[in-house]
Parts: C-alpha cells; sequence; structure tokens
C-alpha cells in the first residue's frame, strides 16, 4: 500500500502555458545555471497545447531495469530514481526505456539525470506562475478525477433538467 | 562574459564568409543591446542613402544582456534591425518567443548579415558552427512549413527557427520575419531586407549556460517582479488580452474605424476581447520565461473560415475588424492567419486593406482595378482575397505591396489623402484626433508611425491629461517614455510588463548591474536611453529627414470625427502639431529644426556623430525658422 503514495510531480496540462519556468528554475537549483537544456522537467509545446513533465516514480521503473550496469536504481520508500554517476556511462538504455522522456543525458556530464523531487520541496512547484505543477500522487489525483466526473454529471443532470 | 555573451557572428552572404569576432563591449554598454545595440551597429556598415533592399543594407540581429535568462516576460527575445524599406529611416522590430534565448544560449548577442546570395540560403547556427545551407527547397514556403522542414532536415525538433514567408521572397515591403507559428518581428519591413538577401530563414541551437554576475541578486529580484506581475499592471494581458482595448477604444472615440474615418465602430462588440475570449479562445500560452502569459490562441471551429488559428492582439484585431469596416471575427481571425501564412505584418497590412477600401468607396479605385472585387467596407470576403493578392503580388495586390504611401503615389488621384502612415509606416490603431499626447509621439517616432516607441496614449486614455487640447508639458512626457522604450527594447523585455517597472531607469539599472556586473547608475542607464533616441534621430536625419516629416497622417489633420461621439469634431491642426514639436525639440535639446545639439550629442558621448549634425546646424544659423502658434 506504500508505493501508491509515492510523491511525484504532476503538471496538468489545462493549467500549463509551457512557459519554461520550471526548466529555468530546475537548471538553477541543480546546476547553477540558465540553460532548460539541464533541467530534469522538461516542457512540450505542441501550438497550442503545452505540458510539463517529469519522472512519474513508475513501479518498478523501466529506466532501472533497462540499466544494464544497475547505475539506475529506485529508491524503496520514496521511489525516486537514484543515478549512480560512477557507474553510468551514458549509454541511453533508460531514456529509450522511459515513455516519458523524464530521463535525459546531461549536455556536459554525459551521464543521466532525473527529477529527485528537490527532497521533497520542488523548486519547480515553488516557482510555477500557473500552479499547473504539484508535488502529488496517484491516489489524490484519482480522488480529483473521481470529483470532477461527479460535478460533471450532476451538472449534467441539471442542465437536462432546465 | 556575465550577461553579455561577448560574441558577434559576422555573415557575408555575397562572399560566402562567416567570421566571429569579440562583441565590441563599448558600444555595448553605451547601447545595451536589443534594439538600442543593432541599430547603432547598422550605421557601421551603411552609407547614407542606400537603398533599403540593395546588398548595401546591412540585417542587424541581436539579443540583449537578460536574454536566455528568465527574467519574468524577457530573457526570450530578439530584434531585427536595418535601414527599412518602407520609411528609409533606421527600422527595427522585435519579436519574443524562444527564438532569441537559443541564440543566447549559442553564444551571440549579435549576428551581422551583409551582402545578398546568389541563391536561396538559410543560416544554420548550431553552437560553435554556423554555416550557410540551400534553402531551394524552402522557397514558396510559408514560416510553418520552412520551420518544420529545417526541424526535419536538421533531425531536432527543438531547433528554433525565424523566417520569411512567400511575402519577403518577392520582396513585399511589409514582409515580417516570423518565429514560432505567431511571434513575428513585424514592423519596418525587416522580412523584405532578409528576402533582398536571398535569405529564407535563421536556424538556431544553443547548448550553452547563459552566465550573469549575480544569481542571488537576480533571483531575489526577480522573485519581486514575479509578485508585480501577477498583480493589477498585468491584469489585461493575463485576463482579456490586449483585444480588450477594442471596447477601451470605443467607449472613448479612439477606435480608428473604417480607415480613420470614424472614431468608433458600430460593431465593436462583435470584434471585442470580451467576445473572443467567450467563443473562440482555445488557450493560452506563454513565451519562454514568463509568469504573464498572454498568447489567446484562437480557433475557428466552423463556417467559411474553419480551422483558422491565430494569436489575438489588439491591434490585429483592430487593423482587419474596425479599420476595415468588419464585425466578422472568424474573417478577422483568417485574415491575421493569412498574413502568418505569407509572413506580413498584420498592422501595415490591415492599414492598406482599409485604405484600398477607402479608395474604392471613394471611386478612385473601380471594379477594372480590383480584379471585379467588391472591395467596400465591410466585406469579409473582399478582404481575404486582397490580402492574398497582396502577398502573392497579383493584380492590385502587387501594387499594394509597395505599403500604403508607395501604393497612394502610384494610384494617384488624390489618394494619398487616405494613406494613413507616417514617414511611410503605415499607421497603428490609436486615433490620434481625439489623443493629442499620442498624436506627438507618433509624429517624432523615428521608425514611422508607431505607438510601441512611446506608449503615449497612455497618458489620454488614462486621463492624465486633456487628450483633446495640446499645452506645455506634453513633450517632457513623450520624451520621458521615449527613453525609458528604448531601453525596454534593448534588455530586451517585453512592453507588456513596462509597467512592472515603478522605478523605470532606477529598475532598469540595478537588473543591468545584477546581470553583468559593470557599473551602470540610474543616471547612465537615464543617458543611454536618451542617446539610443538621439542616436535614431540622427541616423534619419543623415538620410534626409526633416521637421516637415514629423507630422501625422493627412486624414487625421483633414477629418474631423464625423460621428456623434465623445470625440465628435476633434481633428489635428497644424499649429497643434508645431506648439508640440517646438516644446519637445526645446526639451530634447535639439534645434527648432529638430537636429539634436553638439552639446546635446557631447553630454550623451556621442562625439562621432558630431559630423552629422554640424552641417544640418550650419544650413539654419538662425536656429530655425520662427514659430510662433498656440494651441
Amino acid at each position: 500500500m506504500v508505493t501508491t503514495r509515492k510523491k511525484f510531480i504532476s503538471a496538468d496540462p489545462k493549467k500549463c502555458v509551457g512557459c519554461q519556468i520550471c526548466e529555468y528554475v530546475c537548471a538553477l537549483e541543480k546546476d547553477k545555471v540558465f540553460n532548460p537544456l539541464k533541467s530534469r522537467i522538461r516542457t512540450v509545446r505542441l501550438y497550442p497545447k503545452n505540458l510539463a513533465l517529469a519522472c512519474r516514480l513508475c513501479e518498478d521503473a523501466p529506466c532501472g531495469t533497462a540499466c544494464p550496469r544497475k547505475a539506475v536504481e529506485q529508491a524503496p520508500e520514496t521511489g525516486v530514481i537514484l543515478i549512480d554517476d560512477e557507474k553510468c556511462d551514458g549509454c541511453g538504455w533508460c531514456i529509450e526505456a522511459c515513455e516519458f522522456g523524464a530521463i535525459t543525458l546531461h549536455p556536459e556530464s554525459k551521464v543521466v539525470v532525473c527529477c529527485d523531487l528537490c527532497d521533497g520541496e520542488p523548486v519547480c512547484v515553488e516557482w510555477c506562475p500557473e500552479e499547473a505543477l504539484e508535488l502529488t500522487t496517484t491516489d489524490v489525483l484519482a480522488q480529483k478525477a473521481r470529483i470532477s466526473a461527479t460535478k460533471k454529471l450532476f451538472q449534467a443532470t441539471v442542465e437536462t433538467k432546465s | 562574459m556575465n550577461g553579455y555573451s561577448g560574441q558577434t557572428l559576422i555573415v557575408n552572404l555575397t562572399k560566402k564568409t562567416i567570421e566571429t569576432k569579440p562583441t565590441d563591449m563599448e558600444l555595448a554598454k553605451k547601447y545595451i543591446g536589443g534594439i538600442g545595440l543593432a541599430m547603432r551597429l547598422v550605421y557601421d556598415y551603411i552609407e547614407a542613402g542606400v537603398d533599403p533592399l540593395s546588398p548595401n543594407n546591412p540585417l542587424i540581429l541581436a539579443t540583449g544582456p537578460v536574454g536566455g535568462t528568465m527574467w519574468p516576460t524577457a530573457g526570450n527575445g530578439h530584434v531585427f534591425a536595418a535601414k527599412s524599406p518602407l520609411t528609409n529611416t533606421i527600422g527595427e522590430s522585435k519579436a519574443h518567443g524562444f527564438f532569441g534565448a537559443e541564440l543566447k544560449r549559442a553564444g551571440y548577442d549579435v549576428v551581422i548579415i551583409l551582402g545578398k546570395s546568389d541563391k536561396p540560403v538559410y543560416l544554420w547556427i548550431d553552437d560553435d558552427s554556423v554555416q550557410l545551407m540551400d534553402a531551394t527547397f524552402l522557397w514558396g514556403k510559408t514560416p510553418l512549413e520552412t520551420e518544420e522542414r529545417i526541424k526535419k532536415e536538421l533531425g531536432d525538433s527543438n531547433i528554433r527557427v525565424a523566417s520569411i514567408g512567400p511575402a519577403g521572397e518577392k520582396l513585399v515591403r511589409i514582409a515580417a520575419i516570423i518565429n514560432e507559428i505567431s511571434r513575428a518581428c513585424g514592423r519596418c519591413g525587416m522580412g523584405t531586407v532578409m528576402g533582398s538577401k536571398n535569405m529564407k530563414a535563421i536556424a538556431v541551437r544553443g547548448s550553452g549556460d547563459v552566465t550573469i554576475a549575480d544569481v542571488e541578486g537576480f533571483l531575489d529580484f526577480c522573485k519581486v517582479f514575479y509578485e508585480r506581475a501577477k498583480g493589477p499592471k498585468t491584469r489585461k494581458y493575463r485576463t482579456l488580452g490586449t483585444a480588450e482595448n477594442i471596447l477601451t477604444h470605443n467607449k472613448i472615440g479612439s477606435l480608428p474605424t473604417r480607415n480613420f474615418t470614424n472614431a468608433t465602430f458600430e460593431g465593436a462588440e462583435k470584434v471585442s476581447g470580451e467576445y473572443i475570449s467567450e467563443r473562440f479562445v482555445d488557450n493560452i500560452v506563454a513565451c519562454g520565461g514568463c509568469p504573464m502569459r498572454c498568447e489567446h490562441v484562437a480557433v475557428v471551429s466552423d463556417g467559411a473560415y474553419k480551422g483558422s488559428i491565430a494569436r489575438m492582439e489588439y491591434e490585429s484585431v483592430w487593423a482587419f475588424g474596425p479599420n476595415c469596416g468588419i464585425d466578422n471575427i472568424e474573417g478577422v481571425i483568417k485574415a491575421i492567419e493569412l498574413c502568418n501564412v505569407y509572413g506580413m505584418d498584420t498592422i501595415s497590412c490591415g492599414v492598406i486593406v482599409g485604405f484600398a477600401m477607402d479608395c474604392f468607396e471613394n471611386k478612385i479605385l473601380t471594379k477594372k482595378d480590383t480584379d471585379g472585387i467588391e472591395l467596400k467596407f465591410g466585406n469579409t470576403e473582399a478582404m481575404i482575397k486582397i490580402i492574398k493578392m497582396m502577398g502573392e503580388r497579383t493584380g492590385l495586390g502587387d501594387i499594394l505591396a509597395e505599403g500604403v504611401k508607395r501604393a497612394a503615389e502610384k494610384i494617384g488621384k488624390g489618394s494619398d489623402k487616405l494613406a494613413n502612415h507616417i514617414k511611410g509606416l503605415e499607421m497603428t490603431g490609436y486615433d490620434v484626433r481625439g489623443l493629442k499626447t499620442a498624436a506627438l509621439g507618433y509624429a517624432v517616432s523615428f521608425r514611422g508611425a508607431d505607438h510601441n516607441r512611446h506608449g503615449a496614449y497612455g497618458f489620454d486614455v488614462g486621463g492624465q491629461v486633456n487628450r483633446f487640447i495640446v499645452e506645455k508639458g506634453r513633450g517632457v512626457l513623450v520624451k520621458k517614455r521615449e527613453d525609458f522604450y528604448t531601453i525596454i527594447d534593448s534588455f530586451i523585455l517585453c512592453k507588456f510588463s513596462r509597467g512592472l517597472y515603478q522605478n523605470d531607469h532606477e529598475d532598469a539599472a540595478k537588473l543591468y548591474r545584477i546581470l553583468t556586473g559593470f557599473d551602470m547608475t540610474t543616471e547612465d542607464m537615464r543617458k543611454a536611453g536618451e542617446r539610443i533616441s538621439n542616436y535614431a534621430r540622427i541616423f534619419n536625419i543623415r538620410e534626409g529627414f526633416t521637421r516637415k516629416d514629423d507630422t501625422v497622417p493627412i486624414k487625421s489633420m483633414t477629418t474631423p470625427v464625423p460621428e456623434d461621439c465623445v470625440a465628435k469634431g476633434a481633428v489635428v491642426k497644424q499649429k497643434e502639431i508645431d506648439f508640440l514639436l517646438d516644446e519637445y525639440y526645446e526639451i530634447r535639446g535639439w534645434t527648432k529644426e529638430g537636429v539634436p545639439t553638439i552639446e546635446k550629442l557631447k553630454e550623451l558621448d556621442m562625439e562621432e556623430f558630431i559630423k552629422v549634425v554640424k552641417p544640418k546646424i550650419a544650413a539654419t544659423p538662425t536656429g530655425g525658422s520662427k514659430r510662433k502658434s498656440g494651441r
């Protein structure tokens, strides 16, 4: 039961405007530079829709399974992907394995990097001007979806009656 | 280096040479970056009197010291500067989006493009690797197609592209350089200059870090501005977007309608920001690093213009809506989309269509001239057809593609009285008959008719002055705004965030110190803003511009607002212009003829331009003709 409460960063596609501020602050936090390429969270813009993507902390994370050198492992408690810079040689199998593009090769160090949730206080969530990002769990997301679906149903009933 | 990348790229298309040299830091400190630095560099590569469409006109692309950072609304912009093929004045146009930040990360403050290629090319900047690529396969393509094909050819969807469309290739004088579908360096025909060089696009990929002097100080200051950005100063941009202005101007009789005949539009409601937001806006998106996000993307979901998609801004909506007497917003969205497809400035394009409609209504143009099109105000279909004809330079479109000033000269028959431009650049959506502070701002703007060089309408619309009269004090207001707007465009910040700079140059100087680590006092920054304004004036003076060019369109001076509204009867009189100019020149430290004095140039450390102004001052030893005029 513990695993379903793992916290990860989720972006609301209805709120995300593709501004890249999450990328800028992430690279600043981790690498102390202005360079979105070094961010652990990345934005995708399919005009006019936008979404920021970061690690989803999958069960039995495929990136970890794919790594031939045991350089990518998942912390059992938090589910965070831990990367051993010594073991990683940048082969990219984990990158291919991730369906979200959430793990990337660092342009300079040539080892992979992934969201580590900033020790539970992610700077991207703090800075997101649209409050599109949140540190959440699949449980909470499911609850929200249920509430929203129920509201829609009642809304529809009201409209049919009137 | 901090704030600047320190590198300038020089591309000679004639000689097919590419070289880099260190950015001239003395010049960078004096002209900041962006439009300041780019416009100043044009001077070093051009002789007076050069045809703007000849290979001898340099096209200069620049970023600014804030580029590549997450400074709110900024960090993502770029500018193009060259001598304008519409006005023969200095031309500059900037855009935001993502292109500018990419160029900064690639490591360049400035890209100087010289000469003319013998075949279509595009410039591919991949960090330190820079090449001229064959663009034959891109010729005739729209900016969006160009962007997609370049990304495909180079195999990276994150590459940023700024390109011209078919209009730029055909030397339509109002051609734009477009990036990220809807972001345009639209004004002054910069796309035409690019087209004249046989250059289709610039593609950039930058992987480098952008470094600044004081990261901690930056973050602290950044947070202050993020908070300000959530406040009332940016509410309009965040909610309805600039299209909110439609009803604002309609209410106070400053919404130019039917080619600046009326100042109110009976169909305003149906092209208003409120109407668009409720029915057409599909999403609001942001430029890189911007917490304000203002891009209201409208989509037409059915009807004749189904599938049209365009960014909604007041100026574009006004130009094709009220200005053409059109209240069919779906047609307006289509018209704006067509400008992005052909690569044309929406403002200039709408003003030219409005002009052609006015000519048709006044029987200066007939169906014979229009290929049978009933080119009346309010005819949406006719507007769409004329835009296409301009983009393709067919029929009447070939004449209109020359810009409204040249088109009127070709058409003759007194049509110049209907051509709304200043110095050759088409007017923008402010009716100066009832906005007299703005009238001064427009008259003296160095790139021709333009609201973005002064924003002086703010004093009129905001009620800080009596907008129907001229009086002492307007010159100071305009000068102050102008000298801060040059700074905004040189950093490069977004104009929509101007309200966040509560302390104008003081905030700007602090930001500059944080970014660069250089000494820069508030007074230095004020001087830099004034220096850029003076430089642009000097460029124009060298090209032969004089006091008589500082004016407003003939129509605003001959047609009082006819309809019953608060602005009824308002008109701009020559003596009012004279009154405003006299005060403005005096405050600027210019002669009565509008020439910067030698003392002023010395004060601004611009001694190198004394040789330009000296003969002009000598020509009028009395200090210009005596003008005694009041209200």
